[in-house]
């Protein structure tokens, strides 16, 4: 948790909002901080006091599935990371007895005279982000929940397969702690139900429980999974594919509507009812209810304090095209409280509520603003003894429970240059990086190495605590014993543990050879270019432009507006070309923004902070060039509508009668009398999903929807016929969906196994299909054909040779990490927002774009960018100037140029290089090292593989 | 009760520290500001300090 390292960050947990006073730029907060009753700067998080307490408590973060102690931490990396106690269930504060911690705890921080506090803070914005709710008991109860132990809800079925769960990860029913043999999900508990008032989709659940099950059948392959659902809504990026391999490791989904869950015998009887009318029902040993997100219980509370409005659902009401303002100026939202959203959204909105905030108080940034600093770096001395510290983390049961880590770790005692090594329970935790700069000082260790995880997302935390320590940060080794252990080896324990031991005698044998790198940095040029002038780059350049940034956009069409042009109206009802007006007359207007149409990007070199552009502007025939130094690029380039010349095995012929959805809205918002057509059949999933293209495209039900509900709302009597796979209006475009329903739209679902077939033209046009409640197949001869086809991005494989930055398989950008940094592709300083990303709806692409404006400006903002050390590095001696490296080189970063003495010698430009290594490993004479990676590091690495030690 | 009074400027305040609260506070002095991260419960992570392993990509939560 690096947010509780920031020394920017103040952490004021056990708090209470009480209220919020002011305008934009300048409020007042009044909080009141509750006591902890243990002293944060004396507490140990040794647990001591959790061992003596004497009383039961109900442990709400295993959802009450264990028991605790009022003096507890919820768990080992708890952020802070300090004991506190429950005032609610504690002796001593609710009777005046006991007080039994207070001896027991050796470093003498408990306190029960803490009294609650009041404190004031001074505020430019508020950033609201309190998540979301529990549904209901009384919802659950249809389903037996409260009632049998064995009716779970999805989050505490998360709690079962979780390692520090109840259970240490393995499923059991509560009732008689049996390995279940049956387990049933039911989907939609508390989402689409008016009943409990929650009309909206809850958009994470078909995807958790999906994960869920997964899990559950890593834990236990022979455990039969069965999932009943309405509409199997795994629409983000890539979701599909999850859902795949569910189905091919045997999990079964049912389209269903569960009636009730009764016990019966030893197990749970599950009755429900298909489509075709016909009731069925069948034993399970336990039954996860797919719980919906619901609105925090004080959203109302908070609102008033606040002072912004709720949606009708008491989310947080917000706009199409300002999904984040709220009804109050300076008062910004984001998360789950938005609307019910998964983990990837909620952290796109995060950073972009960020930029909005900073972009409103630009004039006081930096001005609060605590610069870290460290220690003054230790220089090891030439031949200073090699003193490695090793800690073997268990990362709870994670690798604990395959990895045998207390012998792992003793296997190191006695190592050449092990001076000191040790387990920790989490080693990534807050304590566990104290003990790390303990044990440096202690031990004078001048090289770690830490045996837990990936070092993808966990080395910068370990080199930080170096840093932290006063070592340079490179002399680090992290060896993954978890991935490459733990996980893939999770049935052959001793095999994980040998194999443990021989990574870490690998990295401890590197270990003994790395040297400390110099950490660079290079200044950044103050201007940002956006690629693309459609809804993201323009509301990508704007924030930019707001938070003092000059950018220029550049598109190669003649002028703003991209895809949106083709759209008319949106499913909230926007006026779509109006509002797009104006945003791109504010983008015109405004005097940090150049807008260059016409134009296209034909070269790009350099790296972030410092890239340079080639751009060919045409006008008519003749074409001019310019270049652009700038610092950072953001890429907005879209997409556009997929069409495909066949759907789901016909041949089509695109016809005034047969047309894609967007034609269809032109058509609808047209003046023409007759423009809502009689009769209409719409068909879903037209050359997506493994049709054609091999994804979801997200936002083609919503527009089948919008485009029904406008014929109906033109002549009520029209007939309109959708035919699809799963209906995805996610969120609240389940209203709209519903109210299609209402509205007499008739859906009719269609399986891959009885696609629809298409015949004719003109006025011969027929569509016939399976009908699943006749039974029988059906033909109807409709006015019109909607195919609901997909989005396809625009021009991203040249794109992605120009820039160096991969494409999926589906030819979208792909980005730097899906869930924790979802706008950043994995070249530095390169950003990716809207349609050129993945197929969404606008709303979604408005926020993408507010939130690479926010990455974006962080180098801007810091005028420097720090270089990774790791980079490789040319012995002008034994260079031959053969000039290999430099035609292999993927980011241009090596050179070959004369010397004084008039010799070719390559050098390498240690910004744009990214230290893949491929120079080195091609060097016909071995000149290139690669910092942190020389050949004397890997030889000693592979020569440590073969050695067995004589302990084994 | 004790009183404490802040006057700092350029500080923003995030209320809420799951996820959300966290990447906002986080974003937030990556540019440059000060931020005050409100949360009610004695530990910051929500939900998802409760999830075991999160979709799309299945990695550890925090
Ligand atoms: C069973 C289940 C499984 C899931 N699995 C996944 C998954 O695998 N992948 C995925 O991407 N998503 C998943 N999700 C969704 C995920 O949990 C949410 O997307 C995410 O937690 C939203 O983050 P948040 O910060 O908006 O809200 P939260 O995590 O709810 O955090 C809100 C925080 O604000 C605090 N707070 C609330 N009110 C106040 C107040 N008035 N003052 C101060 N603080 C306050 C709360 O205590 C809490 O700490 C799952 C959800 C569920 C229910
Ligand atoms: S359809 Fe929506 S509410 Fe129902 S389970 Fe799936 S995501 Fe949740």
């Amino acid at each position: 948790m690096e947010a509780g390292r920031s020394p920017n960050i103040e952490i004021l947990s056990n708090a209470d909002l009480l209220a919020l006073d002011g305008k934009p730029g300048n409020f007042t907060a009044k909080l009141r901080l509750r006591p902890r009753y243990i002293d944060a700067e004396k507490c140990t998080a040794c647990g001591l006091c959790t061992r003596y307490c004497p009383r039961h408590l109900v442990d709400q973060y295993n959802e009450g599935l264990a028991v605790t102690r009022p003096i507890h931490i919820d768990y080992p990396q708890a952020v802070p990371a300090t004991y506190f106690i429950d005032p609610k269930s504690c002796l001593h504060l609710q009777h005046g007895t006991c007080q039994i911690c207070v001896p027991v705890c050796r470093s003498k921080a408990i306190d029960f005279s803490q009294q609650p506090e009041e404190k004031e803070l001074k505020i430019g914005a508020v950033v609201m982000a309190p998540g979301f709710g529990r549904i209901g008991n009384d919802t659950l109860a249809k389903y037996s929940y409260g009632k049998h132990a064995d009716v779970l809800t999805s989050l505490e079925f998360e709690r079962l397969l979780c390692a520090s769960g109840p259970f240490e990860g393995e499923v059991k029913c509560l009732t008689d702690h049996r390995h279940p043999k049956k387990i049933a999900f039911i989907q939609c508990v508390g989402s689409r139900d008016l009943g409990c008032d929650n009309g909206y989709c809850s958009s994470v659940c078909c995807m958790y429980a999906i994960k869920e099950a997964l899990v559950a059948k890593e834990h236990d392959p022979e455990v039969e999974i069965t999932i009943y659902y309405m509409d199997m809504r795994t629409q983000g990026k890539d979701f599909d594919a999850a859902r795949t391999k569910a189905e091919a490791k045997g999990i079964r989904f049912v389209r269903a509507r569960v009636a009730d869950v009764m016990p019966w015998h030893k197990q749970l009887k599950l009755t429900y009812s298909l489509l075709d009318g016909t009731h069925h029902f069948e034993g399970f040993d336990m039954v996860v209810l797919s719980v919906g997100l619901d609105a925090p219980a004080d959203a109302r509370h908070l609102a008033n304090i606040a002072g912004f409005e709720l949606n009708n659902y008491d989310f947080c009401r917000t706009e199409t095209f300002a999904p984040l303002l709220t009804t109050k100026p300076g008062v910004f939202v984001a998360g789950a409280f938005q609307g019910p959203k998964d983990i990837p959204e909620s952290v796109t909105q995060s950073s972009a509520a960020a930029g909005i905030a900073a972009a409103l108080i630009k004039k006081d940034r930096n001005k609060g603003y605590v610069v870290k600093s460290y220690p003054k770096e230790r220089e090891l001395a030439k031949d200073e003894e090699v003193r490695i510290g090793v800690f073997v983390c268990h990362c709870g049961i994670n690798i604990g429970s395959v990895v045998d880590v207390p012998l792992v770790e003793q296997y190191t005692e006695g190592m050449e240059g092990v001076v000191y090594h040790a387990q920790s329970l989490y080693s990534c935790s807050q304590d566990a990086q104290e003990v790390i700069k303990q044990k440096i000082k202690e031990h004078n260790l001048n090289r770690i190495v830490v045996a837990a995880c990936s070092p993808r997302t966990h080395e910068p935390l370990f080199q930080e605590t170096l840093k932290d320590a006063g070592l340079n940060r490179c002399l680090f080794e992290m060896v993954n014993i978890r991935d490459q252990c733990s996980w893939v080896h999770a049935n052959e324990p001793a095999a994980a543990t040998a194999k443990s031991k021989d990574l870490v005698r690998m990295g401890i044998a590197k270990a003994r050879h790395i040297q400390p790198l110099p950490e660079q940095t290079v200044p950044v040029i103050n201007r940002a270019l956006v690629l693309g002038g459609g809804i993201a780059g323009m509301t990508a350049a704007l924030n930019l432009a707001e938070q003092g940034f000059h950018t220029t956009i550049v598109e190669k069409g003649e002028g703003l507006g991209g895809h949106l042009q083709h759209l008319s109206y949106t499913l909230r009802g926007d006026n779509v070309v109006q509002q797009l007006k104006e945003v791109s007359d504010q983008v015109e207007k405004h005097k940090r923004i150049e807008v260059m149409t016409n134009t296209e990007l034909a070269e790009i070199s350099g790296f972030v902070g410092n890239f340079s552009s080639r751009l060919v502007i045409k006008k008519g025939k003749s074409a001019k060039e310019s270049t652009l130094d700038h610092g950072v690029i953001i890429i907005a380039t879209g997409g556009r509508e997929h069409r495909p010349e066949k759907v789901l095995g016909n041949e089509i012929k695109y016809s005034a009668r047969i047309v894609t959805q967007s034609e269809l809205e032109k058509r609808l918002a047209g003046k023409a009398k007759d423009r809502a057509p009689a009769s209409t059949v719409m068909i879903q999933c037209a050359g997506s999903r493994g049709d054609d293209l091999a994804y979801c495209s997200k936002v083609c039900c919503n527009h089948a929807v919008k485009n029904a509900l406008k014929i109906k709302e033109l002549d009520p009597a029209a007939q309109v016929v959708v035919l699809y796979r799963d209906m995805r209006t996610y969120g609240y475009a389940e209203d709209a969906y519903r109210e299609a329903r209402e509205k007499g739209v008739v859906f009719i679902p269609y399986g891959m196994e009885a696609k629809p077939k298409i015949s004719g033209s003109g006025k011969s046009l027929k569509v016939t299909f399976h009908d699943p409640i006749l039974r029988e197949e059906v033909t109807m001869t409709p006015e019109l054909l909607a195919l609901s086809v997909g989005i396809v991005p625009e021009g991203t494989e040249e794109m992605s040779k120009l820039l160096k930055i991969p494409v999926n398989q589906d030819k979208f950008y792909l980005e730097a990490h899906v869930k924790l940094r979802p706008v950043e592709l994995p070249v530095a300083g390169v950003y990716v927002c809207g349609l050129a990303h993945s197929p969404k709806p606008v709303d979604e692409i408005v926020v993408q774009a507010q939130a690479a404006a926010a990455k974006a400006a962080i180098p801007l903002v810091k005028g420097c960018v720090t270089v990774e050390p790791t980079v490789s590095s040319v012995d002008k001696e034994l260079c031959i100037g053969c000039g290999l490296c430099e035609s292999l080189c993927p980011y241009q970063a090596i050179k070959v140029a004369k010397d004084e003495s008039g010799k070719r010698k390559a050098e390498t430009i240690t910004a744009s290089c990214k230290g893949c290594g491929i120079c080195a490993s091609h060097c016909p004479v071995f000149a290139i090292s690669m910092g942190g990676f020389t050949d004397e590091q890997i030889s000693a690495q592979i020569k440590a593989f073969g050695e067995t030690s004589d302990k084994e | 009760m004790g009183q404490a009074k802040e006057t700092k400027s350029g500080a923003v305040m995030v209320v809420g520290g799951g996820v959300a609260g966290v990447q906002a506070a986080l974003d937030l002095t990556e540019l440059g500001y000060y931020v005050y991260l409100v949360e009610k419960s004695a530990a910051i992570g929500g939900a998802m300090a409760q999830l075991d392993k999160t979709f799309p990509t299945n990695d550890c939560s925090l």
